[in-house]
C-alpha cells in the first residue's frame, strides 16, 4: 500500500521517529519554559544535562549494575540535585542582572559538562541496551512497532500532561504561576520564594535528565548528543513561545511529526525544516504560536 | 593626548613589530579574530543585542571568498569584497527576522538561523562538505603584490584589520553610535524620542555582519582554507567569550580578548580536550566575577587611581 508513492511502512516508520523526537522536544522545551517562567533564565546547559542524564544511566548500568527502571527514577533525582547546587552556588547571583548573563553562564556550564564527559568517554559513544521487558515489538499489520518506542511516546505524554496538571491545576502549581507573575508579592504572602526557585530549577533539570534516560536506549549515548538537540529545542521554543505549558507540549510534538514527514518526502531538508518554520513564524506571528510578548 | 589616541598608537606600533617577535601566521589569526570580535562588540557592547549566530557570517563569507578565488579565479581584493557583501546580505536577512524578538529570544533566533546556515554549508556541494574548501590561492593583490609571501600577506591583513577597526571606531563615536547606546540603555526612551529603533538595530546588525564577513574572508585568505569549524556554533560562542573577556562595550577590549583566547588555544594545544572545559570555566568566571572584562576593569582601576586620560 502506498500513500503519495511512499510505502506505508516507510511513512509510518518515519512518523514514529518524528513522534519520538517530538516527545524529547516537548519534555525539553517544557523544562526550559518552566525554568524561564520563574528564573527568567534560558538554561543553555539543558542539552548538557540531558546528555548527563543518559550518561549517568549508562554509568550506573555498566559499573554499578543499576537497571533501567531504577535509573529512570534515580537519575533525574541525582541530576536534579546537581542542578540545584548550580542554582544555589551560581545562578542565584545573577537574578538582578540582565537576563543575558544567565544565558552566558549556563552556556559556559554546558561547555564544561560536555568537555568533561568528552575527556572521560571520548566522542564515539556507548550503547545502552533496551530493557528486557520492552524488547521486541508489536506487529500492527501495516507496520512493526518496537515496544520500547511505544513506551517512550506513552511515558513522555504522561510526564508532559502530568507536569501540565501539576502546574495548572494544583495548589503547588498555583504558587509557581504566582511566582512567575510577581515574586515579591508571593514572598509577602509568606512563601519561601528562593527555595521555590531552587526546586523549580531542580525540577526543570530533572525533566531534562529524565528525557536523557529515556533517550539512552534509542540513540547512541555520546557527549555531544545534547548540544545538537538543544539548538533545535531553542527553535521549538521560539516557534511555540514560552507563555504556555500546553503550547510547549503541542509545539514540540507537532514539530517532531513535521520533521518526520519531511524526512520521508524531502530528506535533504529534514535537518533544516524546523529552522525554516521558525523563520516563517517570526515573519507572521513574531510572539510565537502560543506566546505573549513579555 | 587622549587615551584613545594612545591606544591607536600602541596598536599600530604593536601591529608593525609583532611579526618579528611572534610567528606571523599566529598574529594574522589574532588580527582576523580581533576584527571579528570588534564587529561583534558593536552589536553586543554598544547596542545590547546578543547574537549567538555570528559564526554564520564569518564562515559563509569565508566560503564565498574561497569559492570566488579558487573556482572563479577572482583577485584577492574582489574575493574579500564578495565575502563581505555576502555576509552583509545574510546579516540583513538574519537581522530582519531576529529584531522581531528581543532579549533572550533574539539570542535563540540568531543561534537557530546560524544552525540553518551550518546545515546548508554541510550539504551544498560548493563548500566541499566535511572537507571544506582547501588550497585556496592567495593571488596577487591588485595584480601587483604577491600575497603568497608571508610578510606581504601580513601587512595586507594588518591594513584590512586597521581599516575595519577604524570603521567600527568611527561608527561608535558618531551620532549613529550614540543612538545605538541610547537603545542599549533604554529602548522605550529611544523610541519615545522619535528614533526608529528597529532601523538602527538592523543597520548595526548589517554593519556587524559585514565586518565579521570581512574577517572571515581574510581568514580564508590567510589559511587558504574555508571549513565547517567557522560556521559551527562553537565559533559563535567563542566570539562571545573573546568580547566578554576583553571587555564588552570598550573600544579595545575585544582585541585584547581575541589575543588572549587565540593565544591560549595556540599555546594550550597540548591541553587537547581540556580547551573546551577551560573555555567554559573562563565563561563562568567572567560572568560571575569579572563582568567588565580585562579592559573594562583596567579602565576602572585607572579612573580610581585618579590618572586622567
Amino acid at each position: 500500500m502506498d500513500i503519495f508513492g511512499i510505502p506505508i511502512q516507510a511513512l509510518m516508520g518515519q512518523l514514529l521517529i518524528g513522534l519520538i523526537n517530538g516527545s524529547f522536544y516537548a519534555i525539553l522545551s517544557l523544562g526550559l519554559a518552566i525554568i524561564f517562567g520563574l528564573l527568567n533564565i534560558i538554561n543553555f546547559s539543558h542539552g548538557a544535562l540531558y546528555m548527563m542524564g543518559a550518561f549517568v544511566a549508562w554509568i550506573g548500568l555498566t559499573y554499578l549494575g543499576i537497571n533501567y527502571w531504577v535509573a529512570l527514577v534515580a537519575v533525574p533525582v541525582v541530576v536534579g540535585l546537581f542542578g540545584m547546587i548550580i542554582e544555589r552556588t551560581m545562578l542565584k547571583h545573577l537574578y538582578r542582572l540582565d537576563h543575558l548573563y544567565g544565558l552566558l553562564l549556563t552556556f559556559g556550564l554546558a561547555l564544561i559538562i560536555e568537555g568533561l564527559f568528552r575527556y572521560r568517554f571520548g566522542i564515539s559513544g556507548e550503547s545502552y541496551p533496551v530493557p528486557e521487558l520492552l524488547s521486541g515489538g508489536f506487529n500492527l499489520g501495516f507496520m512493526f512497532l518496537p515496544k520500547y518506542r511505544a513506551w517512550v511516546i506513552a511515558v513522555s505524554l504522561v510526564v508532559c500532561f502530568g507536569s501540565w496538571y501539576i502546574i495548572e491545576r494544583t495548589k503547588l502549581g498555583s504558587y509557581l504561576r504566582a511566582g512567575t507573575e510577581n515574586p515579591q508579592l508571593l514572598q509577602a504572602f509568606g512563601i519561601n520564594v528562593p527555595l521555590m526557585i531552587t526546586l523549580t530549577y531542580g525540577f526543570g533539570v530533572a525533566l531534562a535528565a529524565f528525557a536523557g534516560v529515556l533517550a539512552a536506549p534509542v540513540f547512541q549515548v555520546n557527549p555531544v548528543m545534547g548540544s545538537n538537540l538543544i539548538i533545535v529545542v531553542f527553535a521549538v521554543v521560539v516557534i511555540g513561545g514560552m507563555g504556555s505549558i500546553m503550547g510547549s507540549i503541542v509545539t514540540g510534538l507537532g514539530l517532531g511529526l513535521i520533521e518526520g514527514l519531511t524526512r520521508v518526502f524531502y530528506p535533504e531538508a529534514s535537518a533544516v525544516v524546523i529552522f525554516v518554520i521558525m523563520g516563517i513564524v517570526l515573519l507572521l506571528r513574531p510572539a510565537g504560536l502560543f506566546g505573549r510578548e513579555r | 593626548m587622549k587615551g584613545k589616541h594612545i591606544g591607536w598608537i600602541v596598536l599600530i606600533v604593536l601591529g608593525l613589530v609583532a611579526p618579528f617577535l611572534v610567528y606571523p601566521v599566529l598574529v594574522m589569526k589574532i588580527l582576523c579574530f580581533a576584527l571579528f570580535a570588534c564587529a561583534f562588540n558593536l552589536l553586543l557592547g554598544y547596542t545590547g543585542l546578543l547574537s549567538f549566530g555570528h559564526a554564520a557570517f564569518l564562515g559563509w563569507a569565508g566560503y564565498t571568498c574561497g569559492y570566488a578565488m579558487k573556482e572563479l579565479g577572482l583577485s584577492p581584493e574582489l574575493g574579500l569584497l564578495a565575502g563581505t557583501a555576502t555576509a552583509a546580505v545574510l546579516g540583513f536577512v538574519f537581522g530582519s527576522l531576529a529584531i522581531r524578538r528581543s532579549g533572550i529570544y533574539f539570542a535563540m533566533v540568531t543561534l537557530a538561523l546560524a544552525q540553518l546556515v551550518y546545515f546548508l554549508a554541510l550539504q551544498f556541494p560548493f563548500t566541499g562538505g566535511e572537507d571544506g574548501l582547501q588550497g585556496v590561492p592567495r593571488g596577487r593583490l591588485f595584480g601587483l603584490v604577491d600575497l603568497a609571501d608571508t610578510m606581504n600577506m601580513y601587512y595586507f591583513v594588518l591594513a584590512v584589520f586597521l581599516g575595519g577597526f577604524w570603521v567600527i571606531d568611527r561608527a561608535i563615536h558618531s551620532p549613529f553610535g550614540q543612538v545605538l547606546k541610547a537603545i542599549r540603555e533604554n529602548e522605550p526612551r529611544a523610541i519615545s524620542l522619535g528614533y526608529d529603533v528597529d532601523r538602527y538595530k538592523l543597520l548595526a546588525f548589517v554593519l556587524s555582519a559585514a565586518l565579521s564577513g570581512l574577517a572571515g574572508a581574510t581568514k580564508t585568505l590567510v589559511f587558504q582554507l574555508a571549513s565547517l569549524t567557522d560556521v559551527h556554533w562553537h565559533m559563535s560562542g567563542e566570539i562571545v567569550l573573546m568580547t566578554l573577556l576583553g571587555g564588552m562595550g570598550t573600544v579595545f577590549g575585544p582585541i585584547v580578548g581575541a589575543t588572549v583566547v587565540v593565544g591560549l588555544q595556540n599555546y594550550g594545544a597540548e591541553l587537547g580536550q581540556w580547551v573546551s572545559v577551560l573555555t567554559g570555566v573562563i565563561f563562568v568566571i567572567c560572568v560571575l566575577a569579572f563582568r567588565r572584562g580585562i579592559v573594562g576593569e583596567l579602565a576602572v582601576l585607572i579612573r580610581r587611581s585618579g590618572i586622567r586620560m
